[in-house]
């Protein structure tokens, strides 16, 4: 579509009174913080390659030790052992791919049902190396099931990737139980956690959880896009999955970029400084919005599970009867941004396979919406938020009529 | 919630969801058909109220649990059947309607056929269940817009079959 239709179609479009963005999990700024910590990095300082021996190389490298500590303390590691990538889908890519080329004989790869796409497209695209992907079935609320877990671990499993929360409908998944399983079978099979979603929301300590490897994100707290860390437990000697120079980063053949470290290292600060209280906040949000749109609408059903079970940041509901797309562009021209799991979203026409995981039907999982809460959010945003969507919702159930689903 | 694409819709499309033509439940419809599975997410219901002397199209409206362009299609298909005999509007093609909504993008081309498809069921349903003298311009063969539909509704289980982990 040419770029002429495209402002057309957002002049149609319109804006509302006010907009409420609760889509972070596809997209976010950063803190205004975050920003001013970013902004001397663009301008006048840290441009050196750390790797270099010169002046400016020295002072990018300073910093960069300093800042690089500060991340990795946030989830009680060593700096040594945390690699800095690019995306939480490289880390997950990294840990996966790079497992497979420690251990060449074992070709079973655990991971759960409801595990990111960049955890399962990851490991399936390994099947012409004969590596095997073999799905743990979740309970209704998205919970891994820890007995199949156990029954399913063998000589051939490679590795276990279990992320810390669900990214889609906010379950907490019992990763140290299912690490203390996997190891009393097996020392040797590697324990990966996806802990993206879980970044800054419950406290993880990756040292006590004696897991092998973990993915954070900035993204996730607020900081820039473009970095996120891999957790490498001491003693495994992971590789890049990509060829480059030498750099100062081990798994990232690449230079290192301050302004991007500066930035994730400026989130965690506020994101950790502020741990309880950003958690209240979201939590108090989380359960006025979740239990508000169910007081206020007929026929809504809660996506995973509730109370502490569930991120304090998540809200995922059904609107029975809606299609969510269709619910997404509606809430949209009212000012309200989420995104749905809906099969008109998503390329290959089929719903968000965490809800068919967890025995949505498809006409729930179609009417799926997921919001998030960060710091950033507001009791005002809320409020608008439950005064609008009932009429959001009557109006796309008004559209659907009298067709049964 | 990954596999994500942008869906740059055609200002048209906005505009239909907006303000849907003919949109509702007919009751003294003398004929309805619905196209679609509710797996896919993706369902119509056209109504047509039809003059048997003229055999032609009274009025025409639809019902729609889908998406924007769903909506969009099902909305602009009525419109083009305004008033037409029923051998003109089993003539409307999907690319008519898509035409017409400033081009569906790609994944969403079934939205139009599956509405087309509707139409030709109901007028099918119309020479089968109404009027039993079947017109000679009407095919025996289903056409590719009803094979759309057809396939559209067996979409769902295909692709659970290939996407289940």
């Amino acid at each position: 579509m040419e770029m002429k239709s495209v402002k057309e179609l957002l002049e149609v479009h319109g804006k509302a009174e006010k907009d409420c963005y609760f889509d972070w999990e596809n997209g976010s700024i950063v803190d205004v913080e975050v920003f001013n910590a970013m902004k001397p990095f663009f301008l006048e300082k840290g441009y050196g390659n750390p790797a270099i021996t010169h002046r400016i190389g020295w002072e990018s490298y300073e910093f960069y030790g300093i800042e690089k500590e500060k991340i990795a303390n946030s989830i009680n590691a060593d700096s040594v052992n945390l690699a800095l990538t690019f995306s939480s889908t490289e880390s997950n890519n990294i840990a996966v791919i790079g497992t497979t080329r420690l251990d060449k004989k074992r070709k079973k790869i655990l991971v759960s049902s409801v595990e990111h796409l960049s955890v399962i497209h990851a490991v399936k695209a390994l099947y012409d190396q004969g590596i095997k992907i073999e799905t743990i079935p979740v309970s209704h609320n998205g919970v891994v099931n820890l007995d199949i877990l156990q029954e399913k671990l063998d000589e051939n499993t490679l590795m276990v990737s279990l992320q810390s929360i669900n990214h889609e409908i906010g379950t907490i998944q019992p990763v140290k139980e299912a690490i203390e399983i996997v190891k009393d079978k097996d020392e040797d099979i590697y324990f990966h956690t996806d802990a993206s979603a879980a970044y800054g929301r419950i406290p993880l300590d990756f040292l006590d959880l004696n897991v092998d490897f973990g993915t954070i994100s900035s993204q996730k707290i607020l900081g820039p896009k473009s970095i996120a860390g891999l957790y490498v437990k001491d003693g495994i000697k992971l590789k890049s999955i990509y060829e480059g120079q030498l750099s100062v980063e081990i798994l990232s053949p690449d230079v290192e970029y301050m302004p991007l470290l500066a930035g994730f290292a400026k989130a965690v600060e506020i994101q950790f400084n502020k741990f309880k209280e950003i958690n209240e906040h979201t939590l108090k949000l989380r359960d006025k919005l979740m239990y508000g749109l169910q007081t206020t609408i007929p026929r809504v059903e809660i996506n995973g599970p509730e109370g502490h079970h569930r991120a304090p940041d998540n809200v995922n509901v059904s609107f029975l009867g809606c299609e969510g797309e269709a619910l997404t562009l509606e809430s949209s021209m009212s000012g309200i941004f989420a995104s749905s799991g809906s099969a008109c979203t998503s390329r290959i026409l089929m719903p968000s396979h965490i809800l068919t995981a967890i025995g949505r039907k498809p006409e729930e999982a179609h009417g799926s919406f997921l919001m998030k809460l960060t710091r950033l959010n507001t009791e005002e945003e809320v409020n608008y938020t439950l005064e609008t969507l009932p009429k959001v919702i009557n109006r796309i159930r008004s559209i659907t009529g009298g067709i049964e689903l | 919630m990954s596999s994500r694409i942008p869906l740059p819709y055609a200002p048209r499309v906005l505009e239909l969801f907006r303000n849907p033509q003919n949109l509702g439940h007919m009751k003294d419809a003398t004929v309805s058909a619905t196209a679609g599975s509710p797996a896919c997410g993706d369902i119509i219901i056209i109504y047509l109220k039809i003059n048997d002397e003229t055999e032609s199209v009274i009025k025409s409206s639809f019902e729609s649990y889908g998406c924007a362009s769903n909506i969009a299609s099902a909305s602009q298909l009525t419109i083009l059947i305004g008033k037409l005999t029923l051998k003109e509007a089993w003539e409307i093609t999907w690319k008519q309607v898509s035409d017409k909504l400033g081009k569906l993008p790609k994944i969403k081309t079934h939205c139009g056929s599956l509405a087309v498809g509707g139409l030709r069921r109901a007028i099918r349903k119309y020479y089968s269940e109404v009027n039993k003298k079947k017109p000679d311009w009407l095919p025996e063969e289903i056409t590719k817009d009803e094979k759309h539909a057809l396939e559209e509704e067996a979409l769902a289980e295909k692709m659970k079959k290939k996407y289940v982990l």
